[in-house]
């Protein structure tokens, strides 16, 4: 009897099941006729009366989430058929992660903000990204910022910040106080540096607390390596030269050891916080701080902090005559290949006014230009710019006195590197086994992209 | 009606009968949903991580390599220390947490003034979250302006550099993750001591015992259960333990608190995602081959009078 009855049960909720799968069937049926109706509906009426959104995917720092919406705003007062809905996702090695995830399972936005260069060729852009070497709007972009968004034959992404410079950002009023002179040799740099730390002052900030911090005296140290072996990141990428062996490539690691034994750094080196770094410079407790121009757009946020009494200058290298600076290109917008329809023409109309003047006009209006732009048509330069910036555009000006940093020429990056000038810079390495630890690094990373001839 | 009938037949009719019944009350599909969800979420992954560990493989495809991933996370410049801080920290913190736990619960099952409230202090820091821990310790721990060099200084004592003293940073680690993980340890010696029969005890008195023979000879061995269970649970924890030093330290500075755990974590967000498969792999054949071994001998010691 029981068994009869347990029989029964299960017939009624087999058939309930079955039913259950019908009903879900026939609904998802239903909504992917209702889905395709309404496309054929928009592309009817055309795209101009239909209204657009551009979802649109940017790392969290201020300073992008700054451009995004200022850029976007602009343009949707231009194309007002077409709003563009900024979301963030944290920045680093985690944000990396956000974006290869989305693009590999196809749920990426219509369009997204990365990096240039190594970062790059990481997403495998030949695969997900939609290449835009055939659209118009590339001619007006900078020469030196394509070989940057290059894969292949393709051409993925469209600049949507100014270049940055990698040196040394120094305090004015030490400077004066002191009546030094701004370094183009690294002896010059040191004796600086002496002078400075005889006076009580930290000559040297580093802030181990942000890893990421601590690779600039390695990374900015490219321009000088490339004049020493012009072409040397070709001979990197394909395995023929690497930091142990190339006496110029290793003298970044070399600067880093040289500094942390003269004790030239801050006491607080091991722990202090990027911000920390920028506040020691901005109130002149530290006279010098390796960082990226970027960097200055948040010192008057700094109580009693005021930019224009901070400098900038090259990382200074072997001779006066090959002083110049390693450039970073900007970070650009992309199309993942899941954008169709009406999207892409919006995204791509997009673009159009991101690598225009107006474009570059809404980025000066919005966050402040912070450099030259890899606009060509944007030559007009923001009067207000601040000391620093100012100072890195005599670079620009004279023919050959920028190199663009490693990390745009090769795909090759290791990602140890912040770890490993960390123990350089805390002494725990000498800079030749910092410069073999990082060789190995290196390693792992173009094997994992399958280059040649590792 | 019809099921307690049933019941009460087979209970007459004796323990062939009930094992039957019970087998068909519960017939074997009952297992199904959570058969398919280990399945599914665990043995599946395991499963296929194995195989991907011998692969050099990306988001989009993946190529086969054999065991290249195995050689060249051996050859992984850190890995020496890496496998040696690991060790360190989980036989350290297991070894602290077991005399220190031991230490507690006897104290606290004692005649003790506001007894509920102190074991309650010590098993708080086991209800906070870890990266939340590590990130209150971090800046306690600050060398500079940190509460605790702060106070040290006050008694005219120059404090260490916790974190950022490449020599100290793990040992830092350990102290914090101690100080997290006693609660645990305390209340399984609490329950031990409560199940320690009194007679035993007093027997022990009748016949003289001093109190350190009486922890000698009686506590110590009838508390080895639950020493057994604190060692191999902090164990493992220890030499899976990554959330605590991730917060912490990320393995810094430099390399110098980098345990198995955060080296693969590392190359996994460098996109390295055969090689950090294939340190999971490795990872879990270590904890496998000191946990099943020692989980064995432990269990053999276990005595009872």
């Amino acid at each position: 009897m029981t068994s009869l009855r347990s029989r029964k049960a299960m017939t009624a909720i087999a058939g309930f099941t079955v039913a259950a799968f019908a009903l879900s069937g026939c609904a998802s049926g239903d909504s992917a006729d209702s889905g395709t109706s309404t496309d054929t509906g928009s592309s009817d009426s055309g795209s101009s009366s239909e209204p657009v959104e551009l979802s649109f995917l940017v790392d969290n720092s201020d300073q992008t989430v700054g451009t995004a919406e200022a850029l976007a705003s602009a343009f949707t007062a231009q194309n007002p058929n077409i709003t563009i809905d900024v979301e963030t996702r944290p920045g680093g090695a985690e944000g990396d992660n956000i974006v290869k995830t989305r693009l590999a399972t196809g749920e990426m936005t219509d369009i997204f903000w990365y990096n240039s260069g190594s970062l790059l060729q990481a997403l495998n852009p030949n695969d997900t990204l939609v290449d835009l070497s055939g659209e118009d709007f590339m001619d007006n972009v900078n020469e030196a910022f394509i070989a940057g968004v290059t894969s292949g034959d393709g051409v993925f992404g469209v600049p949507a910040q100014t270049a940055m410079g990698g040196g040394i950002l120094y305090n004015k009023d030490i400077y004066a106080e002191l009546g030094l002179e701004v370094p183009v040799t690294w002896d010059e740099f040191m004796d600086n540096n002496a002078a400075i730390k005889a006076a009580g002052y930290d000559p040297v900030i580093q802030t181990y607390g942000d890893t990421w911090t601590s690779q600039l005296l390695v990374l900015a140290d490219y321009h000088n390596v490339e004049q020493a072996n012009p072409g040397w990141a070709a001979d990197y990428t394909a395995n023929e030269a690497n930091y142990s062996d190339t006496a110029s490539a290793r003298q970044g690691f070399d600067r880093l050891q040289e500094i942390h034994e003269a004790g030239y750094m801050n006491s607080d080196a091991a722990t202090a916080l990027f911000n920390d770094g920028l506040a020691k410079l901005a109130l002149g407790e530290g006279a010098h701080y390796p960082m990226l121009t970027f960097a200055v757009s948040t010192i008057n946020d700094i109580e009693g902090g005021d930019v224009e009494k901070i400098g900038f200058f090259a990382q200074p290298g072997d001779s006066a005559d090959s002083n110049g600076l390693t450039v970073w290109l900007s970070a650009a917008i992309y199309m993942p290949q899941t954008t169709e329809g009406a999207e892409r023409e919006a995204a791509l109309q997009f673009m159009d006014f991101v690598a225009s003047a107006e474009g570059c006009a809404a980025i000066t209006e919005g966050v402040g230009q912070q450099g030259p732009y890899f606009i060509n048509s944007c030559t007009e330069v923001d009067e207000s710019l601040s000391s620093p910036i100012r100072d890195m555009f005599p670079y620009f000006e004279t023919p050959g006195a920028t190199t663009p940093a490693l990390e745009f020429l090769s795909p090759v990056k290791g990602p140890a590197l912040e770890q490993i000038t960390v123990a350089t810079g805390t002494g725990q390495y000498t800079a030749e086994e910092a410069a073999a630890l990082y060789d190995e690094d290196v390693k792992k990373q173009a094997q994992q992209l399958g280059l040649e001839g590792w | 009606m019809a099921v307690i009938g049933t019941a009460s037949k087979t209970k007459a009719s004796g323990k062939s009968l009930q094992s039957r019944h019970v087998s068909k009350a519960y017939p074997g599909w009952f297992y199904a949903p959570a058969a398919i969800i280990y399945g599914v979420l665990f043995l599946l992954p395991t499963l296929l991580s194995f195989f991907f560990s011998l692969t050099r493989w990306t988001l989009f495809d993946w190529e086969f390599i054999g065991f290249d991933n195995f050689l060249q996370f051996f050859s992984e410049p850190f890995l020496i220390q890496g496998t040696f801080n690991t060790l360190f920290f989980a036989f350290f913190t297991s070894g602290t947490k077991v005399v220190l736990g031991m230490l507690l619960a006897i104290w606290l099952s004692g005649p003790v003034f506001a007894k509920g409230y102190l074991r309650a202090v010590i098993f708080f820091p086991v209800l906070v979250s870890t990266v939340g821990v590590g990130i209150t310790f971090k800046e306690l721990m600050q060398p500079q302006d940190g509460v605790i060099n702060a106070s040290l200084s006050f008694f005219g004592i120059e404090g260490p550099g916790w974190l950022a003293d490449p020599g100290m940073a793990l040992f830092s680690v350990a102290i914090v993750d101690v100080w997290r993980g006693v609660g645990i340890a305390t209340v399984i010696y609490l329950a031990g001591l409560a199940a320690i029969p009194q007679e035993y005890t007093e027997a022990a008195l009748m016949d003289g015992a001093t109190k350190l023979k009486k922890f000698r000879h009686i506590t110590l061995p009838l508390l080895f259960p639950a020493t057994s269970t604190v060692i191999i649970l902090s164990l493992i924890g220890g030499l899976r333990s990554f959330d605590l030093i991730w917060a912490m330290t990320k393995g810094g500075p430099g390399f110098a608190s980098d345990v198995l755990a955060s080296i693969i974590f590392k190359q996994y967000q460098a996109g390295f995602y055969g090689l950090s498969t294939a340190g999971n792999v490795v990872l879990f054949i270590v904890v496998t081959a000191i946990v099943y071994p020692l989980n064995r001998w432990l269990n053999k010691r276990e005595v009872d009078y």
